[in-house]
């Protein structure tokens, strides 16, 4: 289209980005939303298998809505171990394409120094069984790869993922 | 019945950075190897948060700390966000971090040899208005080394992260400032292939937004992926 403008272009979160952190976005329960409040971790590596201590790690739900106490939208530092935490309500499905249900899911967005434009996944939890035929699971042919998204349970109410942003067993990334 | 939602315009070829950009060395490790995955948009690309600033109260002046002028060259910087369509973006929140004058973070991590301000901290927080418009104060941010390569140096720069209406529009970027020498041999700023795309991340200095006997001004504007206008069904 001939208006289209160009679009700004990324740069790197860098380093320095805590200045912005506040720690308590990384807690979605802050404002007193009850419901099935549940624990995220993972841990983020490269492709040396270093850990990322200084990442900025971000989730976003359709689901459950955004309301007066439930912001939908975290923020995690990984800290010294290359671990992030997030508190927050379990999601349920989610409405997609046509009449197809998504399984539950967040959305993550990966910023740090040495990358020049935000990743994007998804979380999706082990054993949920709209998995199997949710849209986007269903574009990645390889169990192995498919498997990078998928959360496993550590504890009652407790989920965790690995994110390996290079190499073997690298996350499965995405454009939208 | 189905539900079409209009897809993310993709990206102009150019445009934006690639991750795997060697000349920028901590892209080694970090940048993914494997082709991303092209993904329909769904409620969950199209939606995101909203802040309040109830629970984000803006800060809009960097260049004071309780009534103490931080040390440098006071800044007004101002601008509009817009999407691709040129539409504005309305009461978005706009995160801001730069370094100070000397070009020291605030930061445990930064160890540059370089003062502290005791008057300056380096972040701020704006929302635009209905018609896509903001504005905050702050100093002009120094220039710093760094080690990518030997005599390496970051141009003078501010850190911006925006949100949008949907998580689909998420920016995380930099504003550089016009005329700096240390552009061209930036490997961050080179990384955006279009030439055109790299000069829109340097600030304009504008006479109308500079306030006499007070501050410089600089017209700065953000434009965040847009969507097509008409729904579109695909796999």
């Amino acid at each position: 289209m001939a208006d289209r403008m160009i679009a700004t272009a990324s740069q790197t979160i860098g380093p320095y980005w805590h200045l912005i952190e506040h720690k308590e976005m990384a807690d979605l329960l802050r404002f007193g939303a009850t419901g099935d409040a549940i624990t995220v971790t993972g841990r983020v590596s490269d492709g040396a298998g270093q850990l990322v201590t200084d990442a900025a790690i971000e989730i976003w739900q359709s689901d459950p809505p955004v309301s007066e106490t439930f912001p939908a939208y975290g923020r995690s530092r990984t800290d010294a171990s290359g671990c992030f935490t997030f508190r927050t309500l379990k999601p349920g499905p989610v409405a997609g394409l046509g009449n197809a249900q998504q399984a539950p899911h967040l959305a993550i967005t990966i910023m740090a120094r040495g990358l020049l434009t935000a990743l994007t996944t998804r979380l999706y939890f082990q054993n949920e069984p709209l998995n199997e035929t949710d849209p986007v699971l269903s574009l990645i042919d390889d169990p192995a790869r498919r498997a990078t998204l998928i959360a496993h349970p550590t504890a009652p109410g407790s989920w965790h993922l690995d994110i390996r942003l290079q190499g073997e067993n690298e996350t499965v990334f995405m454009e939208v | 019945m189905s539900e079409a939602i209009a897809a993310y315009r993709p990206v102009q070829p150019g445009t934006q950075p690639a991750n795997d950009t060697p000349a920028y060395g901590s892209t080694h490790l970090r940048h993914p190897t494997r082709p991303e995955l092209r993904i329909p948009a769904s409620v969950t690309e199209t939606t995101g948060p909203q802040f309040q600033p109830s629970h984000f109260p803006p800060m809009p002046d960097l260049s004071v700390i309780n009534g103490k002028q931080a040390q440098g060259e006071r800044i007004i910087v101002r601008g509009r966000v817009v999407d691709e369509s040129n539409r504005p973006v309305p009461n978005t929140i706009i995160e801001i971090w730069q370094a100070n004058a000397a070009g020291r973070y605030d930061h445990p991590g930064d160890q540059h040899d370089a003062p502290l301000d005791p008057n300056f901290h380096g972040e701020g927080r704006v929302f635009t208005d209905a018609d896509g418009w903001y504005e905050f104060t702050s100093i002009k941010p120094g220039a710093y080394p760094w080690g990518n390569h030997p005599n390496a140096w970051r141009p003078n720069h501010i850190h911006y992260s925006l949100f949008g209406a949907g998580f689909g529009q998420r920016l995380i970027t930099q504003m550089y400032f016009p005329g700096d020498p240390l552009l061209p041999l930036d490997p961050i700023f080179l990384a955006t292939p279009d030439q055109q795309a790299r000069d829109r991340l340097i600030a304009q200095f504008d006479v109308g937004i500079t306030r006499p006997a007070w501050a410089l001004g600089y017209r700065f504007d953000f434009v965040l992926r847009g969507r097509n206008a008409t729904p579109m069904e695909h796999a």
